[in-house]
């Protein structure tokens, strides 16, 4: 078993002390004292008022935290919430912390959550943002409530975001996943989502952790996973997606854990994405809540700067990962002033499918691959905030809903670079 | 006269008759052995491929860059590289050991060194593999790096990594071979010596304003939040 190596005997003692439960909550943290508490106040409000009789228990992984984040869990009192709601928990509320590693390492934390939720037989298992200081308590309802009464195995969320919230997910991760599952699935690289135990347990069990990929990018695996596994699975919209540092200085990482995994994991499921024509939608709960335009700080000199920089310097690697069509089209591109700048869909699609190919093939190494990719994101980014420069929500979404159009059209062509790269 | 001609003539005829009776068989032996050793190395060949596709070799070696080098220097793959190689050190070996039975004076000595040296010939092969695959992939590393940190002068590091991790794998194999190994020694350590001066004289003069940029990037933090875009991916 994967526990036996992973979970430590001192977490192991004070699991056997909680016995079974039927819902666990997983906080994955990291230096989060400045935002753990209202998250926790969130959670327990949201027993309170959503499961008072059901057994449940609170497993924080901690990645070495140095500013008390594990204390503040274990010390947070429910007393208050009790206080304020006038509603008791027919059940003790455990809350239990352990420390998985010296630094994060999100993938591991996860392993052990769901590690913890196979021991303690949980028939749900939520795991949430330590800094997500919007969360309200009906937060663990709709995504608990999915699993635990309507039987889904995976229940995503969806959030009301801001235009340049989230543009790694609306402009590569959602498309992408689309196009070759054939699931829409908003958030495929969910900080926060609740599964059903039976799920927990094959996903723990499964092959992914012996992959670097997998690890590192074990959220986008476990909903692959679900899709390719047949499970039900569901969405639920949450509300505003509220995040304590939007600043894109780890990029680099954030692609090779949500890009590196996506592209990873189309070498195992070849045969069942390749007869995938389409894509159907997933069973949506509750309503889209409207969110206040926000005005956006971003330098795009910088980043029409930085994506044009990224076409010159990179040309001997990007020409061995894109056919020669494609980066003509790019160098073309590059050249464009700030005022006539469009990276379109369609060769922004035929980008990412090139170097999904040439990740398979290992052209290069593959983290090379990925971090090649980062300037071309860069440039798509800006073409995505200049095309909606005056639009809001559902003019977003349209757009949003037409390169993911690009992308189903042109799977064709991502099978046809698959078997030959070029 | 007519007499002495013809006994000579005959007596030159059959000492070459009994020089070619006394080669021939070692003649023969030495094709004998120059065939089947032609037969070993083929096996041998069939093997080593056979071996290197069981353990997916070649996707080691595409991981690793080395593909990509062999393609833009239009060689074979790794797995076929490696193969013929074994083959022809197999054969040539045979080859040589054939002509030691000719009992040639002279081509002996050659033949042992020749065999003394191959060891060397096949480690020096092996750093200058090795070489050139991590002077590729840290360069590449290197570029990747520089590019999405905005680093200015990209190319150039990237260059200037290439160049030494190159002259290094130079110096080490020529140093196992034994050809000029002060001269390779002293070689390397006044180039590598003269391209460290020239990026330290080259970065100080010519991009000091890159210099300062770089450390109030690293010092001033304050002014770093200040210009970071309000761009989240996830």
């Amino acid at each position: 078993m994967a526990e036996e190596t992973l979970l430590t005997d001192d977490f192991l003692r004070q699991l056997i002390n909680v016995g079974e439960v039927d819902i666990l909550v997983g906080l994955p943290t990291h230096n989060n004292a400045k935002t753990i508490e209202p998250v926790l106040r969130a959670v327990q409000a949201g027993i309170l008022k959503c499961f008072p009789r059901e057994r449940v228990v609170i497993i924080n992984a901690d990645g070495g935290s140095k500013d008390g984040t594990p204390e503040l869990v274990t010390g947070t009192s429910i007393d208050d919430v009790w206080r304020a709601s006038k509603v008791y928990a027919l059940r003790t509320l455990h809350a239990i912390t352990t420390q998985y590693a010296l630094g994060p390492e999100p993938g591991t934390a996860l392993r052990m959550i769901l590690a913890a939720a196979d021991l303690l037989r949980a028939r749900a298992c939520v795991v949430l943002s330590p800094d997500s200081t919007a969360m309200e308590p009906d937060w663990l309802q709709r995504l608990v409530g999915p699993v635990y009464s309507d039987k889904f195995d995976m229940v995503s969320p969806i959030y009301s975001r801001q235009k340049f919230e989230g543009v790694l997910m609306r402009n590569l991760l959602y498309p992408m996943t689309r196009a070759i599952y054939g699931y829409r699935i908003r958030e495929p690289y969910a900080s926060e989502f609740a599964i059903s135990g039976r799920l927990a347990t094959d996903f723990v069990t499964s092959e992914v952790w012996n992959d670097e990929w997998g690890r590192s990018g074990a959220e986008i695996c476990l909903t692959v996973t679900a899709i390719t596994g047949k499970y039900r699975v569901s969405q639920s919209f949450l509300g505003t997606k509220t995040q304590a540092d939007r600043s894109a200085s780890d990029l680099v990482a954030a692609m090779r854990r949500t890009v590196g995994a996506l592209f990873s994991s189309l070498d195992s499921n070849f045969p069942l994405w390749s007869t995938i024509t389409d894509s159907q939608s997933v069973p949506t709960l509750g309503t889209q809540s409207e969110l206040a335009p926000e005005p956006v700080r971003v330098d795009c000199e910088r980043l029409r700067e930085m994506f044009a920089t990224g076409v010159a310097q990179l040309e001997p690697v990007f020409r061995s990962i894109l056919s020669a069509a494609t980066l003509c089209e790019l160098q073309r591109i590059a050249n464009l002033e700030i005022s006539e700048f469009n990276y379109p869909a369609d060769v922004w699609a035929k980008t990412v499918f090139e170097f999904a190919a040439s990740y398979h093939k290992s052209i290069i190494s593959r983290d090379h691959i990925v971090q090649a990719l980062v300037p071309l994101y860069r440039g798509r980014t800006l073409s995505f905030l200049l095309e909606n420069s005056d639009d809001h929500g559902d003019d977003i979404e349209r757009s949003v809903e037409s390169l993911c159009g690009e992308f189903e059209r042109l799977k064709p062509y991502l099978l046809e670079v698959w078997a030959d790269r070029k | 006269m007519q007499e002495i001609i013809i006994t000579e003539l005959t007596q030159a005829l059959q000492e070459l008759a009994r020089g070619f009776a006394h080669y021939l068989p070692r003649a023969v032996v030495m094709l004998i052995i120059a065939f089947a050793g032609w037969a070993l190395a083929y096996v041998l060949k069939v093997l080593v491929r056979s071996v290197l596709r069981l353990t997916k070799f070649s996707k080691f070696s595409e991981s690793a860059g080395a593909t990509q080098l062999l393609n833009q220097a239009a060689l074979p793959s790794s797995t076929e590289l490696l193969s013929r190689f074994v083959f022809w050190v197999a054969w040539v070996g045979f080859i040589l050991l054939g002509v030691s039975v000719l009992g040639i004076v002279g081509l002996q000595e050659y033949t042992s060194r020749f065999f003394l040296f191959l060891p060397r010939l096949f480690v020096a092969l092996v750093i200058l593999f090795l070489g050139s695959l991590a002077a590729s992939f840290f360069s590449r590393a290197a570029l990747l790096a520089a590019v999405n940190a905005n680093f200015k002068s990209s190319r150039l590091l990237s260059v200037s990594i290439r160049i030494i991790i190159s002259i290094f794998a130079l110096s080490m194999m020529f140093e196992v071979l034994g050809v000029a190994e002060q001269t390779m020694l002293m070689a390397f350590g006044t180039v590598f010596g003269a391209v460290m001066l020239g990026l330290a004289i080259a970065f100080g003069i010519g991009g000091k304003d890159l210099a300062r940029e770089f450390l109030e990037k690293r010092l001033a933090t304050g002014k770093k939040e200040e210009k970071e875009d309000e761009l989240s991916p996830l």
